[in-house]
């Protein structure tokens, strides 16, 4: 397909059509459900199956080279900060694996208007926003070239 | 009538309008808001910026990171190896750029959340590779998204630009950009006093090895439409080095990366018979391109050249040795987390084939060509360089500003600066945020306007298709075919096909020559007067129209691009058949191109390679 949409649990709540960065979640006006309207435009991401509140969505390896009988699941945990991934083969074995998301609590970054405002000056320069600071050494790094070559080097 | 009675138009006044917000538009964002306290940052993008561009599905190593903290390397040393790596030609003032820049993104990436592997020794980032290090970048977008958001007068999520407005007083600067929005049809007209182009590059403008369900798993993101190249393009921006498209060597059908199996599992590729190939092309590829190819790394061109003669010469397929490395479980671990992270299609495949890597090697493909500018090739706009020591002649104002007032760009948008990825995108867009406010300042009370001819008469040209396809379906019963409207999957698979056969796609082995150049080129004039009878039957596929139409402007340019330079520079990108060696006498040069859309030709020059670092 590569992403389907499982009838039972899905319940047209859209938030995989909000999310598809390929804008191919749509929902189905018959049935007031999402599906897949250009499986050749999936690019397997799982941005839709990661946002899934229903996990309604799953994906089924493309056509031309896939064989059936596979499955990768995933659960993306935003308040526990992981991704755990469960992998079946077509022969059945499995492999599973535990990752961390994110570090610090969601909406916690600052607005960089949030940091003391930079001076006139400072906009004149070639420094960017929290540098040198940000960089970890003393200052930023420039050249003075004192020739321009031409030619292989 | 209908269709265009009763549209709504919404207008939005911006300072700086960020086109596209994948890493390059994040960074513009941010660093726009950082020095404009006080002006309108607006960012538009066609999808979610919560899960759009490149990084969407995340990433598990960040690319281009220096670590001068530690001392590990310093900005000289990769322009030396982007330069190396692009058999010489890079600018390397804006290269320096980015690398001086780019480990204050990441180090700010790690404060905002991102997991960073570590050293359990050093404490330092865990080094996948010289440049790489490793993280766990599930969410990586997201995380760059919600500082983009915080940073944001507003973002316009679902909305797909299609045209940059010009200033009615001064036709070479830029005034705004219009678009529509893919879910409710409003026409959007962006005014601006400057514009960041941070747009994707461009797949699927050669066919790919898949052409059914998996023409999705392209390598780059299908939704990398080249808007990149053909907004600037449109308006007479020049563009560069846009011949120099890339071709991935990566795990068979899914395009898994290989660069964690090489730099941190050790892991090496051989032949069907379990031979070391590469230097048994030694002699033949040091014919071509000279003292390249003692250049350590390799090229990764010259690397591609020697698989691809290994594969002609019928000792295909080629592998990946992965038997031994996968059984240490922690490497096995990492070699599957990679593509968790970050490729996710490839898990898929290796699960459908019951391959596992402790067991099988696994089968490597030579893919498609793409363009772009971000990752280890570097089309794009010819834009000027930083203040404090870019060679005159790459200046000639803000820093990442090209050759049209007001328009910057970051990302795969800007030519000349291979090797950025994620991070250096990033950063990239937080240079030319910065460049933009700067401009913006200085505008005073000279500021641009748009012409209302102009937003109006564009208005009708974008949403054409979906008139052309009202009356057209009436003609016909039913299905696809029709006299009077192509769809926009027809005109992509020509595209693809023209590019394919003529271009150097991977039908012809990646080799092209004049004649070939010059009838494709007469094949993509005749696509391009059929793209105004495109049909769209919704707005989805009205958006799919105009991703066409951006991937054929830019597929000119690098048809012409790769016309004008007469030799072969990248041998395993593309070949020149008819000029088969490097020629480093007549073309250690970038190319230029300049596009007029009054007359429709095009205008190409060669531009000096200065080298400022020795």
């Amino acid at each position: 397909m590569p992403t389907f949409v499982y009838m039972t649990r899905c319940d047209g709540c859209g938030h995989c059509v909000d999310i598809c960065p390929s804008d191919i979640m749509h929902i189905d006006t018959t049935y007031r459900r999402a599906y897949n309207i250009e499986p050749n435009f999936c690019w397997e991401c799982y941005s839709c199956v990661k946002a899934c509140p229903q996990n309604a969505i799953d994906v089924r390896g493309y056509a031309d080279f896939a064989p059936l009988g596979h499955s990768v699941r995933v659960l993306r945990e935003e308040e526990k900060g992981t991704i755990s991934w469960k992998l079946k083969f077509r022969d059945g074995r499995e492999k599973n694996f535990v990752s961390p998301i994110r570090t610090t609590p969601w909406g916690s970054i600052k607005s960089p208007s949030d940091y003391e405002a930079p001076t006139e000056d400072a906009l004149r320069t070639q420094e960017l926003a929290h540098e040198p600071e940000a960089l970890n050494i003393d200052r930023l790094p420039t050249l003075t070239p004192d020739s321009l070559n031409q030619g292989a080097v | 009538m209908g269709l265009f009675t009763g549209r709504k138009t919404v207008f939005v006044e911006s300072d700086v309008l960020v086109i596209g917000g994948g890493m390059a538009g994040c960074g513009a964002t941010y660093e726009s808001r950082y020095w404009g306290r006080d002006l309108k940052v607006v960012c538009v993008e066609k999808a979610n910026i919560e899960r759009s561009g490149a990084v969407a599905q995340g990433l598990y190593a960040i690319n281009c990171y220096m670590g001068m903290q530690w001392g590990e390397n310093q900005p000289e040393d990769h322009v030396r190896y982007a330069r190396n790596d692009l058999m010489g030609l890079v600018r390397e003032d804006l290269g320096y750029d980015v690398a001086r820049h780019v480990d204050s993104s990441v180090h700010k990436f790690e404060e905002w959340g991102l997991p960073m592997m570590k050293d359990k020794e050093t404490g330092r980032y865990q080094r996948e590779g010289k440049w790489q290090i490793m993280i766990h970048g599930e969410s990586y977008k997201p995380i760059v998204a919600e500082a983009a958001r915080k940073a944001a007068t507003k973002v316009y999520n679902r909305v797909m630009v299609t045209h940059l407005l010009m200033d009615k007083t001064r036709p070479n600067r830029v005034a705004g950009a219009v678009g529509f929005n893919v879910r409710s049809g409003d026409f959007y007209v962006f005014q601006a006093k400057a514009v960041v182009v941070a747009a994707g590059g461009a797949s699927n403008i050669f066919k790919p090895h898949s052409v059914g369900e998996g023409m999705g798993r392209t390598w780059y993101a299908p939704w990398s439409s080249a808007s990149a190249y053909a907004l600037p393009i449109r308006v007479g921006a020049k563009m560069t080095q846009m011949e120099n498209r890339i071709v991935l060597t990566r795990f068979k059908d899914g395009y898994g990366p290989v660069g964690a199996y090489f730099l941190h599992l050790k892991t090496n590729t051989e032949n069907a018979y379990g031979e070391d190939y590469e230097s048994t092309w030694y002699d033949s590829i040091k014919e071509l391109v000279g003292d390249y190819v003692d250049h350590q790394p390799v090229p990764t061109c010259l690397r591609n050249h020697a698989f691809l003669q290994e594969v002609k010469a019928g000792r295909g397929p080629i592998r990946m040795h992965t038997k031994e490395a996968f059984k240490d479980p922690h490497k096995e671990q990492v070699g599957w987390e990679n593509f968790l992270g970050m490729t996710i299609g490839q898990a898929v495949v290796w699960a459908s084939q019951n391959i596992d890597p402790k067991e099988i090697n696994p089968e490597l493909v030579m893919s498609e060509p793409y363009v772009m500018g971000s990752h280890a090739t570097c089309s794009g706009a010819w834009a000027s360089g930083p203040e404090d020591y870019a060679p005159d002649e790459y200046q000639w104002g803000y820093n990442r500003m090209m050759t049209v007032e007001g328009l910057f760009g970051a990302g795969d948008t800007i030519g000349g600066t291979a090797h950025k990825f994620s991070s250096g995108s990033f950063t990239e867009g937080r240079i030319a945020g910065k460049a933009a406010v700067r401009y913006v300042d200085d505008l005073g009370n000279d500021q641009p306007r748009v012409r209302e001819s102009e937003y109006e008469d564009l208005m009708q040209v974008i949403f054409q298709p979906l008139e052309n396809y009202a009356v057209g379906r009436n003609e016909i019963v039913s299905g696809t075919v029709s006299p009077s409207y192509l769809l926009p999957m027809h005109g992509l698979q020509r595209l693809e096909k023209i590019m394919d056969e003529y271009v150097g796609g991977i039908s012809a082995h990646y080799t092209t020559n004049e004649p070939l150049l010059t009838r494709g080129l007469e094949l993509l004039d005749m696509l391009k007067e059929d793209l105004d009878h495109l049909g769209a039957e919704d707005l989805h596929q009205l958006q799919r129209a105009w991703e066409l139409q951006h991937r054929v402007l830019a597929s000119e340019c690098v048809t012409h691009h790769t016309n004008f330079r007469k030799e072969t520079r990248w041998p395993g990108y593309y070949y020149r058949a008819d000029h088969r060696k490097l020629d480093d006498t007549d073309w250690h040069c970038f190319t230029l191109s300049q596009y007029d859309r009054e007359s429709g030709k095009w205008a190409m020059e060669k531009a000096p390679v200065y080298h400022i670092i020795d």
